[in-house]
């Protein structure tokens, strides 16, 4: 292994300087920023009882972001992480255009981000509603710039210092072993949970609804003919058959709308039940696949539907203007008492957020492809921490959609179905219970506005979302479309899940081939059928089991694995931040500690809190064991505890609770103990003044590339420069030089 | 790619948009690499063996798609 000594040369060519004093010009248009931002916040903070258009919130992010990423992230590029362009990055130094190669930046930001960006910022900010809209705001804005922005950019840093390692690799080899063992099993766990309540979403969203089901299922068509086409009819024309894509796809929207009522559309009514199990055989078949006829080709799909809805959508508030109907803060962040997710504010708002401000899986993926590919170190600013902003739009994007709709709708559309009875008489007295107003003729008239049968008791966000966009289109663009634009939210959510879904059993595949390939050799290789299926059949059974559990939950399954599923993400992040840390430690810059540090600590004490809460609360809402105990003594007693039914639904009750506990349990300890091994490691190289690392050595780069979204004229110009100067010398050689 | 006579404002914005879309699904890896054969002075393979090449290499390379 090659080590590098922590402290930087003194002879080597130092990035130059940042261009001198800011212009006037630029001063006066930061400062325009600012107050701008300051004041769009203030109104936020201050308004009560008055109505309050959602644009504040949409202009405070943004200004928010622009300063964050002109001041925030710079100084973390420059003082932090101090990064070299004129250090070559791997994929100049060992492109073979397959797995390294030198990308475009803007390009390069477009698959990071189409990487990072899924279902879950757009699940969580919806569940978090329920506190209110300022803590959802306020934790995603200030979340992501201190947080999440932060990680995604420092692990990007570290792994293209080291060759694009994966996070698993670095922290064994900078951490320990023991330390990466917990985190390799902490990583394949926490991805079967994500499946499993991803794929819960799309189950609640598809469950009794034809239309639904009816255009989700066509999209495995259009994705088999787009492949087909890609690969025997006109190889290599992405964009054509992309375009031929999106149109089918609209076509089997709205042809879904004349479905319902019919034969077919009885067929494709699909109980929760039934939906899981073709879930589960789909997500098998798709992950053994070869990835030309199904992933590639809805990949495509996916990721122009989301550029493309999430554009729409802060054209349509704009347009639209919607005003805020949710509470600022709601009663449930006080008292912990909410339906949706049990819980108080603090902790349960960060966990339930997730995605949207910090997200550990981004550290996956940061760690993985995207560190080959890039240009200049100077690029990680805008594609990490860029690229994390841009996220972080999309949850807010998402919580508006959320807290501009009816509350009495949004309590009765996320409310478990043991709550709300199910139907609209009894959801409309219990939401009214719950301090809001709501008739059952307004919730059968909000269903049929949509073409649904029932819109009670749609858990698990996606709805919601769909319901929201749906209304904030009809008042932007007219025309009496709420049907479809609702079915097509739902499309657009549920693609994503599905490509997530085989995406992440082909990942888990893959990393539980690797693991058992260092015992058995030959099932590590990937192209061995019996090995592939073997793992993908493991993969696919733990997290379709998972979804059944939460499908078959009395008590709710969104209730239930959404915390599981948030704590989880969390914790992900808390390893990838304590690597962070500790390499800047190791490195001898103790004094940045602070930068990825301080994160951590908030991160550490949010996670560590929900899980004690989860584990050890004697409140039966919130702690797992408590529930599992009343439920187990109430069983004993011969009696049956509401929502359960009979007494089978209490044994699920207490099986299920346990089961979570102990998953919870499991995931807290992994994580402290590779806090534990990295404190230790921390502590020698603070005392030492900085301990060696595998960051691969200092190679002088000849490329020219700019480092930022738009370059600047001086940036042109040597790329110009640089340019010409490579065509006089490809003429004085003859053929490539490499 | 060339630069056209004088191209409006409009025009250059469409172009710069096509040569995203083209770069970032890939479509533009064939240009490069006629390009390439072409310097080389090697015969080029067929289009489709061309695709078919780059599919099967995607097959083991993992794309992780995040939550």
């Amino acid at each position: 292994m090659e080590t590098t000594a922590p402290t930087p040369h003194a002879d080597r060519p130092r990035t130059p300087a940042p261009r001198g004093r800011p212009s006037p010009l630029s001063i006066v248009l930061w400062v325009l920023v600012a107050v701008f931002g300051a004041a769009c916040w203030t109104v936020l903070a201050l308004s009560r009882g008055e109505e309050v258009s959602a644009l504040w919130i949409l202009f405070a992010a943004l200004a928010s972001y622009a300063i964050a990423y002109r001041f925030y992230s710079r100084f973390i590029a420059n003082r932090v992480l101090e990064v070299d362009d004129t250090r070559a990055t791997p994929a100049e130094r060992l492109e073979d255009g397959v797995d390294f190669e030198v990308t475009d930046r803007r390009v390069l930001f477009g698959h990071h981000f189409a990487a990072i960006a899924g279902a879950g910022p757009l699940v969580g900010p919806v569940l978090a509603a329920q506190m209110g809209y300022l803590p959802g705001t306020i934790w995603i804005v200030v979340g992501v710039i201190l947080a999440g922005a932060v990680q995604d950019m420092i692990v990007l840093f570290f792994s293209m210092r080291r060759d694009g390692k994966s996070l698993g690799q670095m922290v064994r080899e900078e951490i320990g072993v023991v330390g990466g063992t917990a985190a390799l099993i902490a990583v394949f766990a926490i991805m079967i949970i994500i499946l499993a309540v991803l794929a819960l979403v799309v189950v609640n969203a598809l469950a009794e609804s034809p239309w639904g089901v009816f255009s989700i299922g066509l999209t495995i068509p259009i994705a088999l003919f787009m492949g087909v086409y890609l690969r025997f009819l006109r190889p290599g024309r992405v964009l054509e058959v992309t375009a031929i894509g999106v149109v089918l796809l609209l076509v089997a929207i709205i042809g879904g709308g004349y479905v319902d009522g019919t034969a077919l559309g009885d067929a494709l009514t699909l109980s929760p039940e039934t939906l899981t199990l073709c879930l589960v055989v789909y997500g098998f078949i798709a992950s053994v696949l070869p990835v030309w006829t199904l992933l590639t080709p809805r990949d495509y799909l996916s990721t122009f539907m989301k550029v493309g809805v999430i554009a729409l959508l802060a054209v349509g508030f704009v347009l639209a203007r919607p005003v805020l109907q949710a509470d600022a803060v709601t009663s449930f962040a006080r008292d912990g008492d909410g339906p949706v997710f049990a819980g108080e504010l603090f902790p349960f708002v960060f966990i339930t957020i997730a995605c949207g401000a910090l997200s550990g899986f981004h550290a996956l993926i940061a760690s993985g492809t995207t560190p080959k590919m890039i240009a200049k170190e100077s690029q990680v600013r805008m594609i990490g921490y860029g690229g994390m902003l841009m996220e972080s739009f999309v949850a807010i994007s998402a919580l508006i959609a959320a807290v501009v709709i009816d509350q009495g709708m949004y309590y009765a559309m996320n409310s478990p179905a043991g709550a709300t009875g199910g139907d609209f008489a009894s959801a409309a007295e219990y939401v009214t219970g719950l301090g809001f107003t709501i008739t059952p003729d307004e919730l059968q008239a909000a269903a049929a506005a949509v073409e649904e049968q029932t819109l009670v008791s749609r858990t698990g966000g996606a709805p919601t979302l769909a319901f929201g966009i749906s209304q904030i289109f009809e008042d932007a663009f007219g025309g009496g479309l709420a049907a479809f634009w609702y079915h097509f939210a739902i499309m657009f959510e549920a693609l994503f899940i599905l490509t997530a879904v085989d995406a992440g059993t082909r990942v888990g595949r893959f990393m539980l081939q690797d693991t058992i390939g260092n015992v058995w050799k030959r099932f590590g290789d990937t192209s061995w059928k019996p090995a592939a299926w073997g793992a993908s059949a493991v993969v696919v059974a733990a997290w379709g089991s998972m979804l059944y559990i939460g499908v078959t939950d009395p008590l709710g399954g969104i209730n239930q694995l959404f915390p599981l599923f948030g704590i989880a993400n969390q914790l992900l992040a808390a390893i990838a931040l304590t690597l962070c840390v500790t390499l800047l430690v190791k490195h001898g810059k103790l004094r940045w500690a602070w930068v990825p540090g301080l994160p951590l600590a908030w991160d550490l004490v949010v996670t560590m809190t929900a899980s004690w809460q989860k584990v050890f609360s004697d409140n039966p809402a919130i702690g797992y064991f408590a529930q599992a105990d009343r439920y187990r003594e109430a069983r004993d007693a011969g009696e049956v505890l509401a929502p359960a039914a009979d007494a089978a639904q209490m044994d699920q009750v207490v099986f299920n609770s346990t089961l979570n506990g102990v998953l919870q349990a499991t995931f807290a300890v992994l994580v402290i103990v590779v806090v534990a091994n990295a404190a230790l490691v921390c502590v020698r190289a603070a005392r030492a003044g900085g301990l060696p690392t595998t960051e691969v050595p200092y190679t002088p780069s000849h490329l020219v590339a700019p480092s930022d979204f738009f370059a600047t004229p001086e940036e042109k110009a040597a790329v110009r420069e640089w340019e010409e100067s490579r065509r006089q010398d490809s003429r004085h050689l003859s053929g490539d030089p490499r | 790619m060339t630069v056209q006579q004088a191209p409006g404002p409009l025009r250059r914005a469409l172009a710069g948009v096509r040569w995203y879309l083209r770069e970032f699904t890939g479509e533009a890896r064939w240009d490069d690499y006629l390009a390439h054969c072409a310097a080389e002075g090697r015969t080029p393979m067929s289009r489709r063996d061309f695709e078919r090449h780059r599919a099967d290499r995607r097959e083991h390379h993992q794309s992780a798609r995040c939550c």
